[in-house]
């Protein structure tokens, strides 16, 4: 192997309308872990996500996959290297119109030339891996947020990739379901040998499940370590979000003027 | 959505738009029989030819027989000349006569040819050399106000 | 002052929404390949845009035709010449009405849905996860709808006029009391092939490229909430409804100036 890290993200920016998201963020994440990446709603998870896998641009910095600088990739490349990357989206993002065999068989349909009954068999590992062999000709309306997640779950894995990212797989979800995708992100990134990025908010669950986290806030990583290390951290803003308290670092309020001024009148 | 009956409804839907088709080209527009046979090109000279139109019919004997295709001002002899095609099918001799008619009274125009004596027969871009110009109604009727006034006197 | 800056914005805006839209068409006739390779893909949208539209195409061309025929017949009574109610009704479709109607009813019944789905679509984040699965949208959801748009709406038009003359038939002829050979052989003697039907089709040819157009575009960038795809729903059907009305205008212009 020729080095450690799958992902290298080196002083990378990102803005969105000239709102900057991501300012200079440093990151790497090594084979074979499973890695969060924390922060408040808004500041930027996703983004990242979306630049590993290629579907936006940094406006500075370089994103290495692989080895592989993602932005100097062609078009040509650039579906090669998302070949090897499974993503599951926010709310599942299944294809509507086909029922749930379907929605696995889908890469495998399109990117291979497999036969029909080898099809067969893969799908139905894929949905034995999450435990819904049996809902296999649902279709996506007719199934629970918890099931949907783990639908596409298997659909994220159909193909084997070396790289799993998950955008916010906790969102939505009953505290079983919860912890059921948990523990399939665990089991099915240490099966297939894959590495995996969790984006999340969820602090409980994901500290149960990641070998390392990464903490951002406003465009930049604001803490690092793994699970523990992370618990016991005595930073405020960690201290804040890992406990859920309502003020801190973060502010409750939103900046304004001064309140009694706004009320009695002396400003508008 | 199960696939064969899906297949079934699109063979059906695509089989009936053909359909359609194929009975607006025949039924309607009579596709076959106004374009089958194969024609050929004549051309005559009228004094005046009234509200005559391209594609306007051309019969004998009330049988139609082509088509005007083409109505230009010769710039020479200030006449219009009018190019029909004729039906292979129907030859007519070389001194055969031109006249633009009304269809009723207040009809479309049509050209009628009426046959001559002649053996010899027309051929590709030959001229009708014998021709009546359309009754123009206005003129008509100021004719036969003019004789009124003549005879009156 | 103000006025001519709005003014200026406005068609600013729609040239650059023409630009756009322009480039859009050209992207999807380069990915058109995988809808030659695999033209099941084709099929199935022909289904859901052209299966779906047959009731209310052949049931508007029935009533369009019955109502035609009864009006068209009424008048041309008072010149005397009532038996040429075919001819009329025929070339008002065949020319005209076909064409337009079917676009506008082929806008709104298949437009929408085309829009609304893949608005819906992206909103769910179906485009990105088929993005990030290494396959290209506009090949694989929006290529298909493209074609099997320009494949339906010229049928659907052929059967459209069909149920028209069989209406204005039934009205004139078992109905009126016109005469079932004049009826036909003075339709025939004035529809032509190529000045009337070949141009019609034509034109729901052209009309189908814009409506199909206009709805994958919209869809396509529609902002990805509920009220984003709802607004882009709305203006699709408003935006090809017009083109049709306009880009009808032009063609006929060209296409009858001489006759």
């Amino acid at each position: 192997m020729p080095d450690n890290n799958l992902i290298e993200i080196q002083n990378v920016s990102f803005s969105y309308d000239q709102r900057p998201i991501l300012k200079k963020i440093n990151l790497v994440v090594p084979r074979g872990k499973v890695v969060a990446i924390m922060g408040g709603s808004g500041c930027g998870k996703t983004t990242l996500l979306r630049l590993i896998g290629g579907q936006l641009k940094s406006s500075g910095g370089s994103v290495k996959v692989d080895g592989e600088a993602v932005e100097t990739l062609n078009n040509d490349q650039l579906i090669r290297m998302r070949r090897k990357m499974g993503m599951l989206f926010q709310h599942g993002a299944l294809f509507t119109d086909l029922s749930v065999y379907e929605n696995i068989a889908f890469q495998m349909r399109e990117h291979t030339n497999l036969e029909e009954e080898i099809i067969h068999d893969l799908v139905m590992m894929k949905l034995h891996a999450v435990g819904l062999q049996g809902a296999s000709q649902l279709m996506p309306s007719e199934l629970s947020g918890g099931m949907a997640r783990r639908v596409a779950l298997a659909r994220a894995i159909a193909l084997d990739p070396m790289l799993i990212m998950y955008d916010e797989p906790f969102a939505g979800l009953d505290p079983i379901s919860l912890s059921v995708v948990g523990e399939l992100i665990r089991k099915l990134n240490d099966a297939l040998g894959a590495t995996s990025i969790v984006v999340t908010h969820d602090v409980q669950e994901s500290l149960k499940i990641v070998d390392y986290i990464y903490m951002v806030s406003e465009g930049v990583v604001v803490a690092e370590g793994t699970a523990d290390a992370i618990r016991s951290s005595e930073m405020p803003f960690v201290h804040q979000f890992v406990w859920g308290e309502a003020d801190g670092p973060v502010p409750f309020h939103y900046p304004s003027r001064d309140y009694a001024d706004t009320l009695l009148g002396r400003i508008q | 959505m199960n696939r064969t009956i899906m297949d079934i409804w699109v063979g059906i839907f695509v089989a009936i738009g053909i359909a359609a088709t194929v009975f607006i080209s025949l039924r309607v527009a009579n596709l076959l029989s106004s374009t089958s046979a194969a024609t050929y090109q004549v051309h005559a000279e009228f004094n005046n030819i009234g509200g005559l139109k391209v594609r306007a019919p051309v019969k004998s004997a009330g049988v139609l027989v082509g088509r005007v295709t083409d109505i230009s001002l010769d710039t020479v002899t200030y006449m219009a000349l009018v190019t029909m095609d004729l039906e292979q099918q129907y030859s007519f001799s070389i001194d055969t006569s031109a006249s633009i008619l009304t269809s009723g009274l207040l009809g479309e125009q049509y050209v009628g040819l009426e046959i001559g004596g002649e053996e010899q027969k027309l051929q590709q871009n030959d001229k009708i050399m014998l021709t009546s110009s359309a009754m123009v109604l206005e003129s008509l009727i100021s004719e036969f106000m003019f004789n009124k006034a003549g005879e009156s006197k | 002052m103000k006025a001519i800056v709005l003014l200026g914005h406005h068609v600013n805006d729609r040239l650059i929404r023409l630009g756009y839209i322009t480039r859009f068409l050209i992207q999807i006739l380069l990915q058109s390949g995988t809808c030659l390779l695999r033209p099941r893909l084709v099929l199935r949208e022909i289904y859901f845009i052209g299966v779906q539209s047959l009731i209310i195409i052949l049931v508007s061309g029935m009533f369009i035709g019955l109502v035609l025929g009864l009006q068209m017949y009424d008048t041309l009574q008072r010149f005397g010449s009532g038996e040429g109610v075919g001819t009329v009704v025929a070339l008002a479709l065949v020319r005209e009405l076909g064409p337009v109607l079917s676009a506008l009813l082929f806008a709104s019944r298949a437009g929408t849905a085309v829009t609304a789905e893949i608005g819906l679509m992206k909103a769910t984040e179906q485009l990105s996860a088929m993005e990030m699965m290494a396959i290209e949208p506009i090949a694989r959801v929006i290529a298909p709808r493209f074609w099997a748009g320009i494949i339906s709406l010229p049928l659907l038009t052929s059967m459209f006029n069909v149920m028209g003359i069989t209406g204005g038939y039934l009205v004139a002829v078992p109905l009126l009391g016109v005469d079932e050979g004049i009826f036909w052989s003075n339709m025939q003697s004035s529809v032509d092939f190529s000045n009337d039907v070949l141009n019609g089709a034509i034109k729901s040819v052209v009309f189908a490229v814009a409506v199909i157009l206009i709805a994958v575009f919209e869809g396509y960038n529609s902002p990805p909430t509920a009220e984003g795809v709802s607004n882009s729903t709305t203006r699709a059907v408003v935006t090809s409804s017009l083109s049709i009305l306009a880009l009808d205008f032009v063609l006929t212009a060209f296409m009858f100036r001489g006759i």
